[in-house]
């Protein structure tokens, strides 16, 4: 079996799974107990806060811990609007988002706040001067995704946050959940408000997530109640679950240190493999990358009959993003980049994980020449 | 020293079976959902049937199933979605004064929007009536949120009675049932109720994981946007791992609900039983008739709730103030005051015991025994 579908979810690490099984049944209090079973879990919930914290190089007090990505981008985005909604309800994001940011963005079109969509240039990318045109005196937010999920490019964080320190009231959210472990983003030195992590993209278990909110930005919260996380997401915390991500995040990141070359060296060969192929056009651009996707398509071949072809050898890639996958919608990134409707309709989207090796990717490519020489003749 | 937890209604340990279910499911079915290879059908397939169980569980259709975070953010989905799907019918809420604070603060939020909201109150064992209900309820009343069962006193509301009055009015009726599901039987037809919340921590099951029910024909607004997960009322990768968790979880409590029910009354009454023939004065916070078998909210007069808690926590003994969720501080229980007036000696002297999963008769005799000692300790002059 040849896992490459890793922007969609990851396998957790074995490791995580004895983590979260230890927490579960010795330390299952409510960490807002008073009590010694309470307090004990409130102290694994700090040191995983202090952990995360720590390897994002943030203070511990900006991070908040979520049920997960949509969630961190959604309660960033409206938590935001509906908190300076009186100083103007005007906001600035791109083309090519995740739908989470996206279908927050057109709920709030709908309340009334206007959006700038900033366009992509062909290679995926926002032009500055286009964003920096875009604000107003009325923007409060500026929300951008840091590694595309669909063809894996990396929109200059820094260049924008440098430009938007000259507009102190302007609040500035990245979706980083694709970057995680992947491409580096330091939160401190770029001036960022929010971002937001989601634990399964990182071999964490789903329904964890953390969004880090800059000390001294405040926020209306997207869910009332117990008044956990600094009031701003209430519910009982998952601790077991957040043990798990902050460890998964250490590993994820010790992984990057030690096989960032490896994978580079993978996406290469793939990249070399399939541009040699007859039919086949690369759509993830040679640089401002993330190293973990390639996008591609076929010439002519419908890309769900490709993507269930390779499935039957044991290859699991996907279509576009898991969470439109089920609409059959054409990438919007990719349209987004100006690729033709035929041609996006054919996309399929590798991503690999750290656990990926060259053998696999040779396994790969041999499956994709058979798959393009059998498919053909069926369709000819 | 042996530990013993009587502080089931903040959390439940997880079952050992429920533990061993999420492992298989992350180690092996850890697609996305969404994802249209196999992967991906698999743990769709994990998904559907947990929903047919789980709508089972309650009398319901499978396609009402929500899966959310857990018990606030299915509270918060209710309340501020059922206003919001209903924006132009009304702007007038019914709720109670001893709501879980995840159904008041999502009240209060709606508040500051402009929306009107009467906050029932209750009598002295913490029960709404009926005719409360219908003497607030207006022609442009959009919801009426009432919990089924406290988790601080453990006082059964009568939501069915509430269900049948509102039969024929526009306003949507949310119940609470966080405390009660697992240990009571429900039925979403026979409560009438279109919206009600549950959570799997409290039944075993893992943090992180609950549900909506929606009655079909409801009108609810999404509060998370993306994928279009949930049928599109709550977007998000699904927590697969802790969706299999909780169906193992409820079909345990399904199966042993006869029997715990008759365990906790048991221990209920044993505990009463050790404290008066130690002599303790106390009384019952709540209602006799019509409570939570798990709970027992018991005031003791002439001690003080925050000594009470430490010196017992020191012998071992895990309990709680009231509500676990007012993040760590010991505020004056809102469902206290709501039953006795803030005044009232109650609430500075009452502890809630509630009791779960493991706990034997010898526990609950040791736990009665510890507290006629400490009480006497503290009250003797």
């Amino acid at each position: 079996m040849i896992y490459f579908d890793n922007s969609a979810t990851t396998k957790p690490y074995r490791e995580i799974l004895d983590s979260f099984t230890k927490v579960s049944l010795d330390y299952f209090g409510n960490p807002s107990s008073l009590h010694n079973l309470g307090v004990q879990a409130e102290n694994l919930l700090s040191r995983a806060r202090n952990q995360t914290a720590e390897l994002l190089n943030v203070k511990p007090a900006e991070i908040l811990f979520t049920s997960g990505g949509t969630e961190s981008n959604n309660l960033a985005i409206k938590g935001t609007a509906m908190k300076y909604r009186s100083r103007g309800k005007h906001i600035i994001t791109t083309n090519i988002e995740h739908a989470s940011v996206y279908a927050a963005m057109e709920q709030l079109a709908e309340l009334g706040f206007e959006i700038s969509y900033v366009k992509v240039n062909s290679k995926g990318i926002i032009e500055l001067e286009n964003l920096e045109k875009a604000i107003r005196p009325d923007t409060i937010l500026v929300s951008v995704i840091h590694v595309n999920n669909e063809v894996g490019t990396v929109q200059p964080i820094k260049e924008i946050s440098r430009l938007l320190e000259e507009h102190p009231k302007v609040m500035f959210h990245v979706d980083h959940v694709q970057g995680v472990a992947k491409v580096p983003l330091d939160l401190h030195d770029c001036r960022i408000d929010f971002c937001s992590f989601s634990g399964h993209k990182f071999h964490g278990l789903k329904g964890t997530g953390a969004l880090y909110m800059r000390e001294g930005v405040s926020i209306s919260p997207l869910l009332s109640g117990g008044s956990q996380e600094l009031r701003v997401r209430s519910g009982t915390e998952n601790v077991a679950g957040m043990v798990a991500m902050s460890k998964a995040l250490r590993f994820s990141l010790e992984k990057h240190q030690q096989q960032l070359p490896n994978m580079l060296k993978i996406h290469d060969y793939l990249r070399k493999e399939l541009s040699n192929i007859t039919g086949v056009t690369i759509h993830t651009p040679n640089e401002q990358i993330a190293p973990h996707i390639l996008n591609f398509s076929v010439k002519g071949f419908k890309a769900e009959v490709f993507v269930h072809f390779l499935e039957q050898k044991g290859i699991f890639i996907s279509t576009t993003s898991a969470c439109s996958s089920k609409k059959k919608a054409i990438s919007k990134t990719l349209l987004a980049m100006g690729i033709p409707d035929e041609v996006a309709e054919s996309a399929v989207r590798v991503s690999l994980s750290y656990e990926s090796t060259m053998q696999e990717a040779e396994t790969f490519i041999a499956a994709v020449s058979i798959a393009i020489k059998q498919l053909g003749e069926v369709m000819k | 020293m042996n530990k013993i937890y009587l502080d089931h209604a903040a959390t439940t340990p997880m079952h050992p079976d429920v533990l061993k279910k999420m492992i298989k499911v992350m180690e092996t079915y850890f697609g996305n959902p969404s994802s249209i290879h196999s992967f991906g059908r698999e743990v769709r397939h994990i998904l559907d049937e947990t929903r047919y169980e789980l709508a089972n569980s309650i009398g319901a259709k499978p396609n009402t199933i929500i899966f959310t975070s857990g018990g606030t953010e299915a509270d918060n989905l209710a309340i501020i979605g059922a206003v919001e799907g209903t924006r132009s019918k009304g702007n007038h809420i019914i709720s109670t004064e001893i709501e879980h604070h995840a159904v008041l603060h999502s009240c209060h939020a709606l508040e500051k929007r402009g929306y009107e909201v009467t906050y029932l109150p209750v009598n002295s064992e913490g029960l709404v009536t009926p005719e409360a209900v219908k003497a607030a309820l207006r022609d442009e009343t959009v919801l009426v949120s009432v919990m089924y069962g406290n988790n601080e006193v453990g006082t059964i509301q009568p939501i069915a009675e509430i269900g049948d009055l509102l039969s024929g009015h526009q306003a949507v009726f949310h119940t609470d049932a966080v405390q009660a599901f697992g240990i009571e039987k429900l039925n979403v037809d026979e409560l009438k109720v279109d919206l009600l919340s549950v959570s799997a921590h409290k039944i075993n099951g893992p943090k992180g994981i609950g549900f909506l029910y929606v009655r079909n024909g409801t009108d609810l607004a999404p509060r998370f946007f993306g994928g279009e997960q949930e049928r599109k009322k709550r977007a998000g990768t699904e927590n697969v791992a802790a969706i299999a968790g909780f169906r193992e979880a409820v079909r345990i409590s399904m199966d042993e609900q006869a029997l715990k029910r008759e365990q906790y009354l048991v221990f209920k009454q044993v505990f009463l039983d050790k404290l008066e023939k130690s002599g303790t004065k106390f009384s019952l916070n709540g209602s006799v008739a019509k409570s939570l078998p798990h709970i027992l909210n018991l005031s003791l007069p002439g001690t003080n709730v925050e000594a009470m808690l430490v010196n017992l926590d020191l012998a071992g003994i895990a309990v709680s103030s009231g509500s676990a969720c007012t993040a760590g501080s010991i505020e004056p229980s809102h469902v206290l005051v709501a039953m006795f007036g803030k005044d009232s000696e109650r609430i500075q002297n009452s502890i809630r015991f509630s009791f779960g999963l493991n706990n034997t008769i010898g526990e609950i005799e040791k736990a009665a025994e510890e507290t006629a000692n400490i009480t006497s300790r503290l009250t003797r002059n």
